[in-house]
């Protein structure tokens, strides 16, 4: 049976399930009695997030999934902290799922999106690592027979100081492991960080430069089979019939099978031969009412939208009506932003091995409990007759984590086929026709403006999709869906950086039966497009500096403006630019981060941009390291840039018309800007990194765009304006 | 059947002449440092070396790989010696997902060896993988030191 993976891999991912006594865990607290709980391979855990081998290798655990962003090193910083442990010795493991139910989620969230994996569990996993260390230095104090007032921990190496002897980590850790906790231990001051705050190497570079890092698609167990899948290309379209006889005697074909109500799987000796079969196969689709939706019928929902009388108000001061209606001037654009797959370099996969007394799932995951849930769904099994098995991710961007698709399917496939492990793998086709896509949103701005060109007014409708009413409609307000304001709100981690006296920010609420997601960066995609590149309308409109425009409406946003200021600054602002040479500004908060962008770009035949510089500026409170900070910077600019220029998903007859990257293009390293990132943490909160930036490099270039050649573009993507990006 | 040196090694291989390269190396050699991501030779993660040169193999057909010196990603270093593009790799902390990076890596190292001293525009021709992390800048970063080592 398989139970674990480590010949697979060079880290053992699984925690062994040996001795785990009642009362290991309470809440995010640690395990204490006589009982020591032990790794798989025997070593004594201090605490739940530190194992401790006898030759001082020190293994932290690690809930969040690490996807490229890295979060593994980041937080493996956090515990080490505290732990004051030798950074050299130390590896790293994700707990399972199944692990943390039976230990009442001991090791807490472990979604990882929403730029949270550091800002959520920063506490946790400090106070993880200390009360390990106050552990290892009683151990040895009792040993010696001293006050631990008198020891004093530092690079794994225990020292009581009057006497100068010394001890290791891994000589006391069978002796913590049986201490009592303390309850609440205390954390350094943030001036006392050694390690929080360097730009220490990552810890999981090497095996992707040879080979050797062994993703969920790379998987191998004996007698495993392969699984290729076609699920309806219409959104919520069943599946009619199939001609399985057609292809069961092509080579390797095991099983056709059909998945749920909308789908039907060939599973083969490899997966080359399923993907063979699989396209030979006669399928007839009901595709259903949802057949008759275009692009064209989406847009004309939501333009409906922009002019509705009900709308869901998330920021309002002020009386907008009044001010627009007794307004000396008025400026007024309308926006869109289109739907945008994930495409992350690994296409979805889930490997699946049930029988009536077990199902297991290895799978890349963003939220290895999300994949756990799916698991018991499909599987009909309970919580102890299942786990689930992360692995890294080849990029997630949000399509992992809270939908686990390919998990259910890849179990309903496994369920057919008792005792044998098969391995789901879509192909890039099946990726792009099923995804969880950015949200659809149209955008009108009005602004009002008084006889002395004063900003007296401004409404900003949004209208279009709610990722919650699709994913988690228990979250929804009264209906209302506050992710839809990332970065529009009158204060918290999405707040707006604008005083308008008087304000109204509202969303009617237009859903598509195309399924919306969490994109990278989400909703703040959009609003900063709208709001970024109305504030520069409207500057322009009252012949205004952009930056000056800004900086008036930004007085009581000291932090937003900092951000903002610093890349002005760093970018020369208030001094020419170069001839030949535009440039363009943003500013957005979101995640908890302060961003802010200027774009600087060059237009040849007025339809070719070469982006020749981006200054970015993030304010993320605290900086664990700051080297993987600057290139999250430099990294969501790609991923945000790919979706300005080249990135739409059009619906034709209910189905989503891309099929691969010849029709859905990614930017490649000849379009890739110069980005100078400004990592500037103000101290005191802990701010996102992953998704923040992404934001602000779309405004800036459409702003510089326009000041290149006072042509305003408020659609997104720029291929559709015949605009490439050289 | 085909006969694929793959890395130095001779490998017969039960597939179809048809299958494409990439899957062989994948399913059959059982290689999986190669990677899929589009089947279309469009993304440049299933990158290899045949007879030197940086070829997308999941649209090259076995039938046409027979015969030739092929190197895969695990080929790359001497021994536990990196080759000088994985190190600069290393060095310049390239990878985030790691993903596309075996593709990428084959296409700097086929490049290098053509142009040892490539220019930004010879990286811009010539390096046209995708990648969805974003590494470009510190790609380009590291060709350069490569370049100089």
């Amino acid at each position: 049976m398989i139970t674990k993976i480590p010949k697979l891999t060079r880290r053992s991912f699984v925690i062994g399930s040996t001795a785990l006594g009642a009362g290991l865990a309470i809440g995010l607290k640690i395990p204490f009695g006589p009982s020591v709980v032990r790794a798989q391979d025997g070593s004594p855990e201090v605490t739940a997030w530190v194992v401790i081998r006898p030759d001082d290798t020190v293994v932290i655990r690690i809930a969040r999934s690490e996807m490229g962003q890295g979060t593994l090193t980041g937080l493996a910083q956090m515990v080490a902290e505290e732990l004051e442990c030798d950074w050299s010795k130390v590896k790293t493991e994700y707990p399972t799922p199944g692990q943390s139910v039976k230990r009442k989620r001991a090791w807490g969230d472990f979604s990882t999106g929403g730029s949270r994996g550091i800002r959520d569990s920063h506490q946790y996993v400090r106070e993880g690592g200390a009360t390990a260390r106050i552990m290892l230095i009683q151990a040895a104090a009792n040993a010696w027979n001293v006050p631990t007032s008198e020891c004093s921990a530092a690079n794994s190496v225990i020292t009581h100081k009057p006497s100068g002897r010394k001890t290791t980590y891994g000589k006391v850790a069978e002796a913590a492991a049986k201490l009592t906790p303390p309850e609440k231990p205390a954390l350094k001051d943030p001036t006392e960080w050694k390690l929080i705050g360097k730009s220490v190497k990552r810890l999981d570079t090497m095996d992707k430069l040879t080979g050797a890092q062994v993703y969920g698609f790379d998987l191998k167990f004996p007698g495993m089979l392969n699984a290729a899948i076609k699920d309806c290309p219409v959104f919520g379209g069943k599946l009619k019939s199939y001609e399985a006889a057609k292809v069961t005697s092509m080579p390797g074909v095991r099983h056709v099978v059909t998945v749920g109500d909308s789908a039907v799987a060939v599973v083969a000796d490899t997966w080359w031969q399923a993907k063979t079969a699989l396209d030979a196969l006669p399928i007839v689709w009901d595709e259903g009412e949802n057949a008759k939706v275009s692009s064209d019928s989406i847009a004309a929902m939501l333009k409906e939208g922009l002019d509705a009388d009900q709308a869901f108000v998330a920021n309002q001061n002020g009386d907008v009506k009044q001010a627009i209606a007794g307004a000396a001037k008025k400026v007024e654009a309308v926006y869109a932003y289109p739907f945008q797959n994930h495409a992350p370099m690994e296409p979805m996969n889930a490997t699946a091995k049930y029988t009536p007394d077990r199902c297991e799932v290895w799978v890349p995951t963003q939220n290895g409990e999300a994949a756990f849930a799916a698991t018991l769904a499909a599987s009909g099994l309970p919580a102890d007759k299942c786990e689930v098995y992360k692995l890294h991710l080849g990029g997630g961007f949000g399509r992992r984590g809270a939908f686990h698709d390919y998990v259910t399917q890849a179990v309903l496939i496994a369920k057919q086929i008792p005792g044998t492990p098969v391995k789901l793998l879509w192909t890039r086709e099946e990726d792009m026709l099923h995804g969880r896509y950015h949200p659809v949103m149209q955008c009108k701005l009005v602004g009002a403006f008084d006889s002395s060109n004063n900003l007296t007014g401004l409404h900003m409708r949004l209208s279009g999709q709610s990722i919650l009413t699709s994913v988690r409609p228990e979250a929804l307000q009264q209906g209302k869906d506050p992710l839809v304001f990332q970065g529009l709100n009158p204060s918290g981690d999405f707040g707006i950086g604008y005083s308008v006296p008087n304000l109204l920010i509202d969303h009617a609420m237009r859903n598509t039966h195309v399924p919306p997601g969490f994109w990278r960066g989400v909703n703040i995609n959009q609003n900063a497009i709208f709001l970024e590149c109305f504030m520069d309308e409207m500057a322009h409109a009252v012949g205004q500096d952009p930056l000056e425009f800004r900086r008036k409406l930004m007085t009581k946003h000291p932090k937003h403006l900092a951000a903002l200021n610093a890349v002005a600054d760093r970018a020369g602002w208030s001094k020419p630019a170069p001839q030949g040479v535009y440039r363009g500004l943003a500013q957005m908060m979101s995640f908890g981060s302060y961003v802010a962008a200027c774009a600087e770009i060059s237009v040849k035949d007025g339809d070719k941009i070469k982006i020749q510089r981006i200054v970015a500026a993030t304010d993320c409170g605290y900086a664990v390291n700051p080297a993987q900070i600057e290139r999250q910077i430099a990294g969501s600019f790609v991923y945000g840039l790919s979706g300005l220029f080249l990135q739409e998903c059009t619906v034709k007859d209910g189905h989503i018309e891309q099929t691969n990257f010849n029709n859905y293009d990614s930017m490649r390293i000849a379009q890739m800007p110069k980005v100078e990132s400004i990592v500037m943490p103000s101290g005191g909160f802990w701010g996102g990194v992953g998704e923040p930036t992404i934001c602000v490099a779309a405004p800036a270039v459409l702003n510089a765009y326009f000041a290149a050649t006072g042509k305003r573009i408020r659609t997104v993507p720029l291929k559709n304006h015949g605009i490439t990006l050289v | 059947m085909a006969r694929l040196t793959i890395n130095g090694k001779t490998h017969d291989v039960a597939v179809d002449p048809s299958t494409p390269l990439l899957w062989a190396i994948r399913e059959q050699v059982g290689l999986t440092g190669t990677k899929y991501g589009c089947g279309i030779a469009q993304c440049g993660a299933c990158t290899v070396h045949v007879d030197g040169a940086a070829v997308r193999s999941c649209v090259m057909p076995v039938a046409a790989a027979e015969g030739k010196k092929i190197t895969t990603i695990e080929g790359l270093a001497n021994g536990r010696a990196l080759h000088k593009v994985q190190k600069a790799w290393l060095d310049n902390e390239v990878p985030q997902c790691g993903y596309c990076q075996s593709g990428m890596i084959m296409a700097v190292a086929a490049l290098l060896r053509e142009k040892p001293k490539p220019t930004d525009a010879d990286i811009d021709a010539r390096v046209t993988n995708i990648c969805r992390c974003g590494t470009f800048q510190q790609v380009r970063e590291a060709i350069h030191a490569a370049a100089k080592a």
